[in-house]
């Protein structure tokens, strides 16, 4: 016992003690987070909504508020619709872990069957749009070229030519849509997240936004050829600018160090 | 020159025919003499003597791959449906100019290569003429009698940023035209002429349907004739005035220490062509530059976020960012201070560098001929301000980069911006400080080197137990060398009263001189160099050195 | 203010330049020893390590032919929309990355070449040039001098004033042709930037589906590009007109509407402004939904669109122009009037 209460004075003593909470609280999460898929898939609308409330209690109350309300730290959810709980829960955005300029994309926490009970509940608060199904979002009749221009006219002051992201204000930013599912992108041009504007099917039609996948999946995707070569990004002169500098220029001056050189002497014997 | 011994294998594969051309062409032409005086130049080996060169040679694979590019692209500003080869811009509607860059990248075999290398020589040639340029500051090799070389040099350099910027503009996508609306805007700022001239160049409103082709003879006929001009005045003054080279053993101002043209230099310069044309034809052939196709045709009405000009305009833009913005409305006149000022500050930035080997020579009063280059520690004055330009000009490299500075960096970008604000005040001034404080720490430490001589770090322990590390004395070479540079005085405005007793009026140019001396050559701008008294007196003492 | 006035004392001794040893030599520790004894390579004095450099540029000869080679049968063998994919570099096109290698190869082996055929084989002896004055010898200079007052004084351009005067005349006036040939280059500006397409009446088309709005079409939180009706992307003169004529709508709550004249000339709490930056015209359309600010992408002007659009940060010396929108009869947007001020970038005659 003596030698325990001097190891509890280790300066390593707090760290220790948090991790094995940190493994407790997770052990009992895991232990007890309700995800019976086959269950969930089979229960009939009312049940998901009986569910996703209860996933709501416990991972949104808190901020959102106990009826999904709002609070001064999150805003309401009525009216919001689940496509928008699809995005935010699906993409890991929320549950959020910390106030910052934005809520970034993270791990996703919760299996698809929680994340749609929990779009079940808030769907249940006040009417907004639904999750599409993938008619809506797949590549059949889509007009890749027509969702180019659609692009430049309407996402791409923000998210860049291709879709690699950009700056906003104080900090916020566009993200990158590398490696965003196709539905996600439909949700979030139909529900606006954050600062994003909403495009609405009264301002970007049904095609429209399915051209706009199909111009994104066009250009940037891992199957995206790059007929030149590096992509350097995507990003324009700036990189660009410094590739030229330290491999174009670089590469020349290092040859220019080699042809002004003076060649080995023989060794004086 | 012992040149027989070298002549003599050379002339043997001559077949006499050779000979007999020459003597054709010397009877009409007379290129004996030229021969004469050129043939066995002597050209000294530095690697930053070839700085210059990599900017000769960038210039001359953008003329080839130039004219190249013009066998196929179409300077013409008429809306066509496209239906190349490029699927997601099928029956998209475009210039024929953006069309005709899109054919050249996917229907062109080596169209793409071509037009790759074509752009990243023109970045690597403006960033070899800032380094070369830099170069040729740093080491004074632009005093007397290489001034005017210096201007030529500048004028590339100016010509280069706004041949780059037409050039950049032709294929009149959608980064391009933003690029140039922004032209066409900074224009518009131009007090009494802007609005006029924004319509002359353009041929009315903005866009219209004529600067493509306008920039295109720009591009490829007007600038590049200046620039070719230039370039031949300023090799030709190059050989007049033979290369400079640092101090050394046998190297004076009175004469040139290295191998001659032919053949070393030749085959050294030219094989130095091939070299760099190699490196960038590799790099047009493993990363992609300018690649419009996922860019877009230009529309006035769409806009990408990170929309940056090549790295040469990014000073300028970086300055437009930078800057509040100030409008005066007055007797129904506007101000476009905003955008005014930083079109100003950007000539005036560059008319600075312009025009400091005048300033300089000014200053000094020094008329004679230099060719042996200053190192840049022994002209701290000189080099910290060099590196304050550099600083300011970094800082709004950074400005006009500042939403990629900020993504990238997870950083807010009005914090970025409020840097560069600050920084494009203060980062000169810090730089100068600190850069004046190394120079003189190194003209110390080369002081102690000739004196004590050279750190071996070997620790020898003396019979009374002290250590001590032995200093090695240095060669008289490297002592030559390390005391070769000549120190300046400050020049004083001298007595105000002459021998008469009349007061003399000292003028105002006169005492800003002096001032201007003594921030150069005072007490406090440099290190004296060691004496041979102090040396011997050191030397001497110590015994067994 | 010439030079001149500088006592010489202020100048370092004439340079050490000649060769000649000066007489204090053996006691200047720091004299110029001269050049240092040249030293022979390897392939100087070996044979056999010449003859490993000749083969070495001969091979580099060699490869840079094999290169072309490869660069001609590239261009003929690979079809120019092939793609591949290479680690590194992604999925490329196969041809660019042949030709551009097979020549950076093929003219990188020729400089090589060269210069280890220089730097091995070719003497390295280092040789000094004397170098001379650029400026001409006194008796050149009076020369020249005395020829030009020569010339000058047999033209009697100084005494015949009338011929001098008439002819600067005459070389300051003819550029002037060349000047006023200038004038067709393109109009006046007259007061084209002062009106756009919109006017009384004309409705609001979306963009992106080409339809008249209603105010329900538009959410709050959305955002909305528009074009007056009318105005075709096949038209000719399109791109002049939607250069002044782009409009971003977007929707607000009434009350959180801050400037009293925004509200009064919105419809709603649709409010509609020009697209075009007023700092140079860049399209500002980067529209944050929870704080009402819309960006510019170029320059990082901000601006309020709760509050009059007014500037709150960068580099745009304005407020965003906005446009007066209501409804007609059939309850679809329209403007109520043109711009009242120039839309995009500030001129001179703005005011």
């Amino acid at each position: 016992m003596k030698k325990l209460s001097a190891r509890r004075r280790h300066p390593l003593a707090a760290l220790v003690v948090l991790l094995l909470a940190l493994a407790c609280t997770g052990g009992l999460y895991a232990a007890f987070a309700p995800a019976d898929k086959a269950q969930a898939d089979e229960t009939a609308q009312s049940l998901a909504i009986d569910e996703g409330k209860k996933l709501y209690a416990v991972g949104c109350a808190s901020c959102h508020g106990t009826g999904g309300q709002g609070t001064t730290d999150g805003p309401s959810l009525v009216g919001v619709g689940a496509a928008a709980v699809d995005f935010q829960v699906g993409t890991g955005r929320m549950p959020a872990q910390q106030p910052g300029p934005q809520v970034p994309r993270k791990k996703v926490i919760y299996s698809q069957a929680e994340i749609d009970q929990l779009a079940a509940y808030v769907a249940s608060l006040g009417a907004g749009p639904a999750i599409p199904s993938e008619e809506k979002y797949g590549p059949e009749g889509a007009d890749s070229a027509k969702g180019g221009e659609l692009f430049r006219n309407n996402c791409a002051q923000c998210h860049n030519f291709t879709g690699k992201g950009g700056a906003l204000t104080h900090g916020k930013y566009a993200p990158t849509l590398e490696d965003v599912d196709p539905k996600h992108i439909y949700e979030a041009m139909q529900t606006g997240p954050q600062n994003m504007p909403s495009f609405p099917d009264t301002t970007l039609s049904e095609q429209n936004k399915k051209d706009i996948i199909a111009y994104l999946d066009a250009v940037n995707s891992d199957d995206t050829v790059n007929p030149g070569g590096l992509s350097l990004g995507g990003l324009g002169p700036v990189s660009e600018g410094l590739f030229g500098w330290i491999f174009g220029l670089g590469g020349c001056i290092a040859v220019a160090v080699w042809v002004a050189a003076r060649t080995a002497k023989a060794k004086k014997s | 020159m012992s040149t027989a011994a070298n002549e003599a294998p050379r002339s043997r594969g001559k077949a006499p025919a050779g000979e007999r051309v020459a003597d054709w062409a010397d009877g009409r032409l007379g290129i004996y003499s030229l021969a004469k005086a050129n043939m066995r130049k002597i050209f000294p080996d530095h690697w930053s003597f070839m700085l210059g060169e990599i900017c000769l040679y960038s210039f001359i694979i953008i003329i080839l791959t130039g004219v190249y590019l013009t066998l196929f692209f179409h300077p013409s500003m008429n809306e066509v449906e496209y239906h190349g080869s490029y699927v997601p811009m099928q029956g998209q509607l475009m210039s024929e100019a953006y069309k005709s860059t899109l054919d050249i990248s996917f229907d062109v075999r080596g169209g793409l290569l071509i037009r790759q290398i074509h752009h990243w020589a023109a970045i690597i040639f403006l960033a070899g003429m800032f380094v070369h340029m830099m170069r040729v500051f740093f080491t004074g090799a632009f005093r007397k009698p290489r001034e005017i070389n210096w201007l030529f040099g500048f004028l590339l350099f100016v010509l280069g940023m706004f041949t780059g910027f037409t050039g950049y503009s032709l294929p009149d996508d959608l980064l391009s035209g933003t690029g140039v609306r922004f032209t066409q805007g900074a224009i518009l700022s131009v007090p009494i002429v802007g609005t006029y001239i924004s319509m002359f160049l353009f041929g009315g409103e903005f866009p219209g349907t004529d600067f493509v082709a306008r920039f295109y003879s720009i591009h490829i006929l007007l600038l590049p004739g200046i620039m070719l001009g230039l370039v031949v005045g300023h090799l030709i003054l190059v050989f007049y005035h033979k290369h400079t080279q640092f101090a050394g053993p046998g190297k004076t101002n009175k004469n040139v220490v290295g191998m001659p043209l032919l053949p070393v230099y030749m085959a050294k310069a030219g094989g130095f062509f091939f070299l760099v044309f190699g490196v960038i034809a590799a790099i047009a052939g493993i990363a992609s530059v300018n690649p419009i196709w996922s860019i877009g045709p230009y529309r006035p009405d769409q806009v990408s976020t990170g929309a940056q000009p090549d790295w040469y305009m990014g000073f300028a833009e970086g300055l437009v960012r930078a800057m509040p913005g100030w409008e005066i409305n007055f007797w129904g006149h506007t101000l476009v201070l905003g955008v005014f000022v930083p079109l100003v500050i950007f000539g005036l930035f560059l008319a600075i560098i312009a025009l400091y080997p005048f300033i300089e020579s000014w200053v000094t009063g020094d008329k004679r001929e230099h060719h042996i280059l200053d190192r840049p520690r022994n002209a701290p004055t000189r080099t910290a301000f060099g590196v304050a330009w550099v600083t300011a000009y970094m800082i709004m490299l950074i400005g006009g980069g500042n939403d990629i500075v900020a993504t990238h960096f997870h950083l807010s970008i009005n914090a970025v911006t409020w840097f560069v604000r600050i920084g494009f005040f203060a980062g000169p001034v810090i730089a100068f400080v600190i850069t004046k404080r190394i120079c003189l720490g190194l003209q110390r430490r080369d002081k102690e080197k000739v004196l004590h001589g050279r750190e071996s770090g070997i620790i020898k322990r003396l019979p009374h137990g002290e250590f001590i590390e032995v200093h090695e004395p240095l060669s008289q070479e490297q002592l030559h060398t390390l005391t070769a540079h000549e120190q300046y005085k400050s020049a004083e405005i001298g007595p105000t009263v002459d021998e008469n007793g009349v007061q003399r009026k000292v003028k105002r140019t006169d005492k800003l001189r002096a001032k201007l001396s003594k921030s150069y050559y005072g007490p406090e701008s440099q290190i004296p160099k060691p004496t041979v008294e102090e040396y011997k007196e050191i030397t001497s003492g110590h015994g067994h050195h | 203010m010439s030079s001149q006035d500088i006592p010489e004392e202020n100048l370092p001794a004439a340079q050490r330049g000649t060769h000649a040893p000066k007489p204090a030599d053996d006691k200047n520790p720091f004299a110029d020893p001269g050049l240092p004894p040249h030293e022979h390579r390897i392939q100087d004095i070996d044979e056999r390590a010449a003859k490993r450099s000749e083969r070495t540029v001969a091979l580099l000869f060699t490869v840079s032919m094999l290169a072309t080679i490869g660069f001609i049968a590239s261009f003929v063998a690979i079809p120019h929309d092939k793609s591949i994919y290479v680690f590194p570099l992604g999925h490329i096109n196969a041809m660019n990355l042949a030709l551009g290698l097979t020549l950076g190869v093929a003219l990188f082996t020729i400089g090589a070449g060269a210069v280890h055929w220089a730097r091995t084989l070719m003497s390295d002896e280092e040789v000094a040039d004397e170098r001379h004055p650029i400026e001409a010898s006194p008796e050149v200079r009076a020369k020249v001098h005395a020829d030009f007052k020569q010339g000058a004084k047999e033209s009697v351009i100084g005494r015949r004033k009338l011929i001098r005067n008439t002819m600067l005349g005459a070389l300051t006036l003819v550029p002037l042709s060349g000047v006023v040939l200038l004038r067709d280059l393109g109009p006046l500006p007259g007061t084209k930037l002062r009106h756009t397409l919109w006017n009384k009446g004309k409705l609001l088309v979306n963009m992106n589906t080409n339809e008249p709005m209603r105010p329900s079409d538009i959410a709050v939180g959305s955002l909305t590009f528009a074009k007056p009706e009318g105005l075709d992307e096949h038209d000719h003169g399109f791109q002049n007109e939607i250069a002044k004529a782009a409009l971003m709508l977007i929707r607000l709550e009434p009350e959180a509407i801050k400037d009293k004249r925004e509200l009064e000339w919105s419809h709603e709490g649709i409010v509609a402004y020009s697209k075009i930056c007023t700092h140079v015209g860049c399209p500002i359309s980067l529209y944050e939904q929870q704080t009402h600010h819309a960006l510019c992408p170029c320059h990082q002007s901000t601006f309020d669109l709760a509050d009059g659009a007014r500037v709150i940060f960068g580099p745009a010396g304005h407020a965003l122009p906005q446009l007066r929108i209501g409804v007609n009869d059939e309850g679809y947007l329209e403007a109520l009037s043109d711009f009242e001020e120039p839309v995009g970038p500030a001129f001179w005659e703005r005011g």
